[in-house]
């Protein structure tokens, strides 16, 4: 009368074969794209290396020393490209130093949280801005209406006015990296100061930045990175072209590390002169790379520091 | 003696009563709100400067600024072929980026154990987003670039379909992280659900981790595009052309070998011409730019807060 009791087994319950070969295929396709990124970093060193090594064997090691950056003539000055560079980049963290961090400390200490959101989007929109625009403008409006105006001596084309624009470039990067520091500090330890009677001040200073010390640090290498690998306001309004010589003044033109590529790649010195002018960007562009890579690795110790201790 | 806990007292006193004034408290808020109101007033003064030089060019010039091809004549050049460029291109590395992207960021946060492998992994994509553009400019014209040359029997310096590459390549660490993100916002509840009535893990990934993390994926897609319009520096090596241009047109496969052009690319040639008539075309031509992009962020701030979930 009654049905016999079906003894159900494990194996019931699992599914047939095609479906979990199903499973398997789907997760190796997955997997192959999660490798793609070691693939491009593969291709980037690799077509970095292959090509440089085909410069410094077309050359001889002295025109590396030389003192200026004429590639047409066989002078390769890498410092005086990388001094360039560092000019640049210093100006701009200058600029970039002061109102990221500022803008960091208000946005998270001071700001309440309806303020944030209203105040963030403005942040946001600075860090959308392309680089070929920030050129333009340190070229239309930073040299003329500020550089020259301080100093009169300046050219048009000048570092510092270049310096200015990649700094502005900068802020979002290093106000946004900071924040994140901050915004990860225990709200006790605030708690706690004010509990003691510290102020605002007090508490941002020296309370929250020392324990979000690391965070900042991160920011501020990131920045000098970005700041470093910055290409189009130099190319713009930096002033360098493919004969540029070795300086340290920053009201002067100059050439940097990035403006010398993308001087490279637009010129005519593809075509004109010693064979080794176009092929020395693949040399300046590993020299680039291998910069910024250390920079953001050393970073990335100091942001894992602040994230494994809150 | 006396004096010294009369003054205490009164300064403690005081600071209780929150009489004090805290002068030093009020200017320290004072410069931070002004670090911050400086990126506001770079941001309108940029927009002032391009605006003061653009909005006459373009009420002059009107549509055919928007039709016309590059010029040696500045009152007949315009940007047509640049905005067909750069379109073009941003079809390629949403195609291309897109599923890449989620892909990897798919296979990070939903198969991958905490392997050393994994860990190299997401550093590696960390570092790749911290990479200057201009270096994988020398990746696009030494892989896709050469490698298009060789494959085909054109002898040109760069097509559309490699820079379309390059930029996606660019922008990829970039999806990867905000999918990333958008895919963590998931929370474990939703996924163990799913498990327990018995969905395989792709069943549990297409049915309920992605449609829930699909607002904050399509704001990365965007804010990745937003960034690509824009690029310049690795473009100039794959070959993007600062000269003459034509839109032929033709079969796709004619179009994606063809010689570009890119807006950004098209105002750098602007920006380098000595005359003030180009400066102002480059002028006009960021302004709508810089009006794309902006419509770009607000659809991605909009995407955000209308679908973010609080769970």
């Amino acid at each position: 009368m009654a049905t016999p009791p079906v003894a159900l087994r494990p194996s019931d319950l699992q599914r047939g074969a095609g479906p979990r070969r199903k499973e398997t295929a789907i997760r190796r396709l997955f997997f192959a794209a999660g490798l793609v990124s070691i693939v491009i970093s593969a291709l980037i060193i690799l077509s970095l290396v292959s090509k440089s090594i085909g410069f410094l064997s077309a050359i001889e090691p002295q025109w590396l020393l030389s003192n200026n950056w004429r590639p047409r003539n066989n002078e390769f000055s890498i410092h005086a490209l990388f001094v360039g560079s560092l000019i640049i980049a210093s100006i701009a963290m200058v600029v970039a130093a002061p109102l990221g961090l500022g803008t960091a400390i208000y946005l998270s200490e001071y700001a309440s949280t309806g303020m944030r959101r209203r105040l963030k989007p403005i942040v946001e929109l600075l860090a959308g801005v392309p680089s070929i625009v920030v050129g333009f403008f340190a070229l239309t409006v930073i040299s003329p209406g500020l550089i020259q105006q301080v100093f009169s001596g300046a050219g048009l084309f000048n570092l510092a006015a270049a310096g200015i624009g990649v700094g502005i470039l900068t802020v979002p990067l290093v106000a946004t990296i900071s924040e994140d520091a901050m915004h990860a500090v225990p709200t006790g330890l605030r708690e706690a100061a004010f509990g003691l009677g510290a102020r605002r001040k007090a508490t941002s200073i020296r309370i929250v930045l020392p324990a979000a010390v690391s965070g900042i640090v991160a920011a501020m290498i990131v920045g000098l990175s970005r700041a470093l690998g910055e290409t189009m306001v130099v190319a713009i309004a930096a002033g360098g072209s493919g004969s540029s010589s070795f300086t340290l003044n920053p009201l002067d033109p100059g050439q940097t590390a990035t403006g010398a590529m993308a001087t490279l790649a637009t010129g005519t010195d593809q075509v004109a002169g010693s064979g080794a002018a176009f092929p020395s960007l693949f040399f300046i562009g590993l020299l680039l790379f291998v910069v910024t890579f250390t920079l953001n690795l050393v970073s990335d110790r100091f942001v894992r520091r602040y994230r494994r201790r809150y | 003696m006396a004096m010294a806990t009369d003054v205490t007292r009164s300064v403690v006193g005081d600071s209780l009563r929150g009489e004090k004034r805290d002068l030093g408290g009020a200017i320290f808020a004072g410069l931070l709100f002004a670090a911050l109101l400086a990126a506001l007033a770079i941001l309108l003064l940029l927009f002032w400067d391009v605006g003061r030089r653009g909005v006459p060019l373009l009420a002059e010039r009107g549509l055919s600024f928007f039709t016309n091809g590059p010029s040696g004549s500045a009152s007949k050049a315009g940007i047509g072929p640049a905005l067909v460029g750069s379109l073009l291109m941003m079809a390629i590395v949403a195609v291309v980026a897109f599923p890449l992207g989620v892909g990897s960021a798919v296979y990070l946060e939903e198969y991958a154990h905490d392997t050393k492998l994994t860990r190299i992994i997401t550093t590696n994509i960390r570092n790749l987003a911290g990479v200057p553009s201009i270096v994988y400019g020398i990746l696009g014209l030494v892989v896709f670039v050469e490698a298009l040359n060789r494959a085909t029997d054109i002898r040109d310096t760069g097509a559309l379909i490699s820079g379309g590459l390059t930029l996606a390549v660019l922008v990829l660490p970039i999806v990867i992280i905000t999918t990333s993100e958008a895919l963590r916002a998931v929370p474990r509840t939703i996924r163990e659900a799913a498990y327990g009535v018995g969905a395989t893990r792709w069943e549990v990934i297409r049915s309920h981790v992605l449609p829930y993390a699909l607002p904050g994926i399509m704001t990365g897609v965007v804010i990745s595009l937003a960034r690509a319009f824009g690029e310049t520096a690795p473009l100039l090596l794959v070959g993007a052309v600062r000269g003459f241009f034509a839109t032929t047109g033709g079969t796709l496969e004619q179009i994606l070998h063809q010689p570009y052009t890119a807006l950004p690319v098209q105002i750098f040639t602007w920006t380098s011409q000595p005359q003030e008539e180009f400066q102002d075309l480059a002028a006009a031509a960021i302004l709508v730019m810089m009006l794309v992009l902006v419509l770009m962020n607000g659809v991605a701030i909009w995407l955000r807060n209308r679908y973010e979930r609080r769970w």
